[in-house]
């Protein structure tokens, strides 16, 4: 089915929206693509927005790519933005979009794949043109031969209609062209019935600067809304109630931003300065950005010369008593790693932000994976063990923040925390916590008092293992520290043989015994099962969605996640073994059920997906039922319950 | 103790900053020297020993804060210039000494040493170079001169040497300047100069491994050819040489030349007088070279200029200034796009 939008005649077509079909749907994910100078990544977050501010529960995904202008018009340069918005709760962007906004021949070409068959397609036809059909390999019009006809496809003259919409405004036509994607968010507001004030509010705050250029945007949203309101094929308008969620003041949150505030608000638990030391690299430099944004007395950030530079800057002001962290992505992890070494040796908390991405080498720099578990675990010379969690959705990202500040504090121990691309840039709303939320992270420096009638002596041990932490202008403890081994009191020098192994055991024996302060893993689903689907990381949300799935069909499968990767849960091997099988989704070869098998010698079964791409409910789905037994109720017909606009 | 009782800190000597570890280097090893001009100058900087932090990398030289009393950090090759960074950007009250090698500051951790530099990061940096790798027993090092024949390179090297001072004014450095082991009045005086200096300062010090490169600068430095082969700089005055301060350098058409007192019947008062805040004049100085010329030791580089520590310190008000709303946790988190759900 085709429906073509005429230009001049779309004004008198107008249809009484009391005429119109209104129909409740549970969740729809829509994708926005574009050129990259499109503006998709925008029009995707006002919509997001507007979703958020209506109440429904949404996860949403950016995907562009590597070059910032890719040539215009060519598959590289396509930027799409995914959003999945619902009713109930949501955990991931949606595998496949409902409905495709694309902005350009190249756009639909490197997305049409994913879009299910009946799905509804939204073209921008003057953008159809000869010279950007042949950029995007196409030899006939793909709007015309015929080949779109298992979609629904909605024609729309944006560029001209844009440009009819902002000529009053009078500005040059490239500036006027660019406000093309206000006008395509104005027709999908319509079709999903939102407003269209906060994002007019939001335009006006933005472009604030440029009087010309914030009405003209303002005049274009309101046109493609208006334009929507008087065609035919949006006969039938969509409403997505708005999700349960639980109240609060809530705003939306990417992971890289999460992962700010989650420092933010652990040196503001802990009383310490934040001092946040890194070197540009995609997808981490946000950290950086946001952090810088909030420069204050106890909020400092050092963009250092290189990554080494970051991770030294970083073990400097940790000694100086702030909360000290370090961001960056794989690469960067590889330069740091025998730093990382030094913390773990002279035992100063510090926390490594690992934002991962494809690799190995520069690999995928804005596509996601999760191949730097092994590295971070293993990646440094000796016996140099360092905590690592994981973060499991963008919102996450504060909590698994926080967790990593407070236990490298408690344990005076570098920590890695593990987000991924796709948690970085994903969003979510994020209901706001108030401090007392929060859990404490008590620090006691050393101080002077303590040591009237002793010599102080820097690597005397407290109940966790820990640590003293003696930080300078502290007068009478003045010590040394260093790369060295040193004897297992005093911190001098020592190449003694059995200090070392002592040594060597005792801060072993601290890292692994940071498990007694983890919570009991959860489960979803039953105790006992054919299977269990674990996972760790941004998977969590396409195995939590396929695990609820299902269980619906009758399935006999649990789920769970971790959020702790070393030391592994106390709790791990116990909850496996209750389980016939266990299935690992996870974006490598391979990397946790290794682990999982030399932990608890179980054998556990993986799915491992290394595109660069989210995995996608489906796909754990679908493995998960090769290899348990289905139920006799499920009837292979069924099919998920979101409907298709 | 009552609290009517003031507490009178006893003055602190050089014993103060001797630390309880053994001193590991190899005997008659210039290290030594500067070791103990270091600890003579501690207590007169001005500073409380606790707010006195020493940070090395790795290397002979790197092994100094463990014979320091005060607050150190040994860490790893190449990167206490970073460490020393994060430091006194989030402790700007502390002073900060990095001690470092050739190998150390000018190979492994070059790109440290240039950005350091250039930021005006406060901290003092003091370089030991012995023109050899030590620690690993004697291979050629970035300021060992060409054709040098070490294990690595038995034909004699084929790299050309870089010379520290002239680095550090490239890398805009505020407080440049030299000396020699051996020398410990100068060396003092210029360890207490730096110490007073706001910004960066790097002071390249001339020192003698006895074991792998003996003598590398003792046709410079020995007692009996020290007066006509090294040039003491001295801040606005002319640049005398010579037992008897005989010879003096000058710079006619961009050209540095030597000139004879007597032959030439100058007034000293009306030859060149060396500035410290010219960058330039710096440069071309620290090109002098034995045997053409006597090699320069001193203040290259005395420049006023906002710390790091200033300017981070100015931004941060600047950004209290116009931060909008309550300084409290939850605001800070809300951000300023937020919805409610009752
Ligand atoms: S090897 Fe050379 S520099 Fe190192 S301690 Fe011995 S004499 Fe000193």
């Amino acid at each position: 089915m085709s429906s073509r939008v005429d230009v001049q005649n779309s004004a008198e077509e107008k249809l009484q929206t009391a005429d119109r079909i209104s129909q409740d749907l549970d969740r729809v994910t829509i994708r926005f693509a574009g050129d990259s100078g499109d503006g998709m990544q925008l029009t995707g977050m006002r919509f997001t927005e507007s979703a958020a501010q209506i109440g429904n529960d949404l996860a949403t995904f950016p995907d562009y790519p590597a070059e910032i202008r890719a040539p215009a018009g060519t598959l590289p340069g396509v930027s799409g933005f995914q959003i999945q918005f619902s009713t109930n709760e949501v955990y991931t962007p949606g595998d496949e979009p409902d409905v495709l906004v694309a902005m350009n021949p190249a756009a639909l070409k490197s997305n049409l794949g994913d879009l299910p068959h009946g799905g509804t397609i939204m073209v921008n036809e003057d953008a159809f043109t000869a010279n950007y059909l042949r950029l995007a390999g196409y030899d006939e019009n793909p709007l015309d031969d015929g080949s779109l006809n298992e979609w629904r496809l909605i024609r729309v003259p944006i560029t001209r209609l844009t440009l009819a919409a902002v000529e009053e405004v009078g500005l040059k036509k490239s500036l006027a062209e660019r406000c093309k994607n206000f006008f395509t968010l104005g027709l999908v507001f319509f079709l999903y019935q939102r407003d269209t004030d906060q994002t007019k509010k939001w335009i006006d705050n933005k472009f604030g600067f440029n009087l010309d250029v914030a009405r003209a945007n303002k005049l274009a949203l309101q046109a493609g809304y208006n334009i929507a309101d008087t065609l035919e094929v949006f006969q039938t308008l969509y409403r997505i109630p708005k999700a349960e969620l639980s109240p609060g003041l809530y705003r939306g949150i990417n992971g890289n931003l999460a992962v700010s505030l989650g420092l933010v608000a652990a040196a503001r638990k802990a009383g310490l300065d934040l001092f946040y030391g890194s070197y540009p690299i995609t997808p981490a430099s946000e950290i950086l950005h946001e952090l810088s944004g909030m420069l204050s007395d106890g909020i400092k950030t050092f963009q250092a010369e290189d990554e080494i530079a970051a991770i030294g800057a970083t073990i400097g002001a940790a000694f100086g008593g702030a909360l000290a962290v370090t961001g960056t992505s794989g690469p960067g992890i590889a330069l740091k790693s025998e730093a990382m070494g030094l913390a773990t040796m002279v035992e100063l908390p510090l926390v490594i932000i690992n934002v991962q991405r494809g690799g190995p080498s520069t690999g995928l720099p804005t596509k996601t994976e999760q191949a730097d578990l092994l590295q971070v675990l293993y990646g440094r010379n000796g016996e140099s063990p360092i905590p690592v969690l994981a973060a499991t959705t963008p919102a996450d990202c504060f909590n698994m923040t926080y967790e990593a500040s407070r236990l490298a504090l408690k344990y005076m121990t570098p920590v890695v925390l593990l987000t991924d691309g796709y948690l970085a840039n994903g969003t979510e709303p994020w209901r706001i916590p108030n401090e007392d939320e929060l859990p404490e992270i008590n620090i006691k420096f050393a101080k002077s008092e303590d040591y009237q009638d002793r010599r102080f002596a820097p690597y005397e041990r407290d109940e966790n293992l820990s640590r003293p932490w003696a930080i300078p202008g502290t007068p009478g403890l003045e010590h040394r520290v260093g790369g060295l081994e040193k004897d297992l009191l005093m911190g001098r020098v020592s190449y003694d043989p059995d200090n070392h192994q002592q040594m060597v055991e005792t801060r072993a024996a601290k890292i692994a015994g940071m498990a007694k302060d983890f919570p009991p893993l959860e489960v979803n689903g039953p105790d006992n099962a054919d299977l269990l689907i674990l996972g760790w990381g941004g998977t969590t949300g396409a195995i939590t969605s396929a695990g609820e799935q299902l269980r619906a069909k009758g399935y006999s499968v649990a789920n769970c996640t971790l959020r702790y990767l070393n030391p592994l849960p106390n709790d791990l091997c116990e909850v496996l073994e209750r389980y016939k099988q266990v299935l690992i989704p996870e974006l490598n070869l391979g990397q946790l059920k290794l682990l999982i098998r030399a932990h608890c010698l179980i054998d556990p079964i993986g799915l491992n997906k290394v595109t660069g791409k989210p995995i996608k409910i489906q796909e754990v789905v679908d493995k998960a039922i090769t290899v348990v037994e289905r139920p006799e109720s499920v009837d292979e017909q069924e099919t998920d319950k979101g409907a298709q606009p | 103790m009552t609290a009517t009782q003031a507490v009178q800190k006893p003055e602190l000597t050089r014993k103060d900053f001797v630390s309880d570890a053994e001193v590991r280097w190899c005997p008659g090893c210039g290290d030594f020297s500067i070791l103990a001009q270091v600890q003579k100058c501690m207590p007169k900087i001005g500073v409380p020993r606790e707010n006195i932090v020493f940070i090395s990398g790795i290397g002979c030289s790197s092994r100094f804060p463990y014979y320091m009393d005060t607050y150190g950090f040994h860490s790893i090759h190449g990167r206490a210039m970073t460490l020393a960074s994060g430091l006194k950007a989030s402790r700007p009250e502390l002073s900060v000494w990095v001690i470092t090698g050739d190998g150390d500051g000018l190979s492994i951790g070059g790109n440290h040493f240039l950005h350091t530099l250039r930021r005006n990061m406060d901290i003092n940096i003091i370089m030991f170079n012995n023109r050899i790798y030590g620690l690993t027993k004697g291979q050629y090092s970035p300021t060992s001169e060409q054709g040098k024949r070490t294990k690595s390179s038995p034909m004699g090297s084929i790299s050309y040497p870089i010379n520290p001072v002239r680095a550090a004014i490239a890398s805009e450095a505020t407080w440049v300047g030299r000396s020699v082991d051996i020398d410990t009045k100068h060396l003092s005086s210029m360890i207490m100069a730096m110490a007073s200096h706001s910004g960066a300062s790097f002071l390249e010090v001339y020192q003698d491994c006895k074991i792998f490169n003996a003598g590398a600068f003792s046709h410079l430095t020995d007692k009996t050819v020290r007066d006509d082969r090294l040039l003491y700089l001295e801040p606005d005055q002319p640049m005398l040489f010579g037992k008897e301060k005989q010879y003096a350098i000058d710079i006619k058409t961009h050209r540095p030349m030597i000139l004879d007192m007597e032959r030439s019947r100058m007034d000293s008062k009306d030859l060149m007088k060396y500035d410290a805040s010219d960058p330039t004049l710096a440069y071309m100085i620290s090109n002098l070279d034995y045997p053409k010329f006597p090699v320069p030791v001193g203040v290259f580089v005395d420049i006023e200029r906002a710390s790091y520590s200033d300017l981070l310190e100015g931004i941060t008000n600047e950004a209290k200034e116009k931060a909008e709303g309550p300084d409290d946790l939850r605001t800070l988190l809300a951000g300023n796009n937020t919805w409610s759900i009752e």
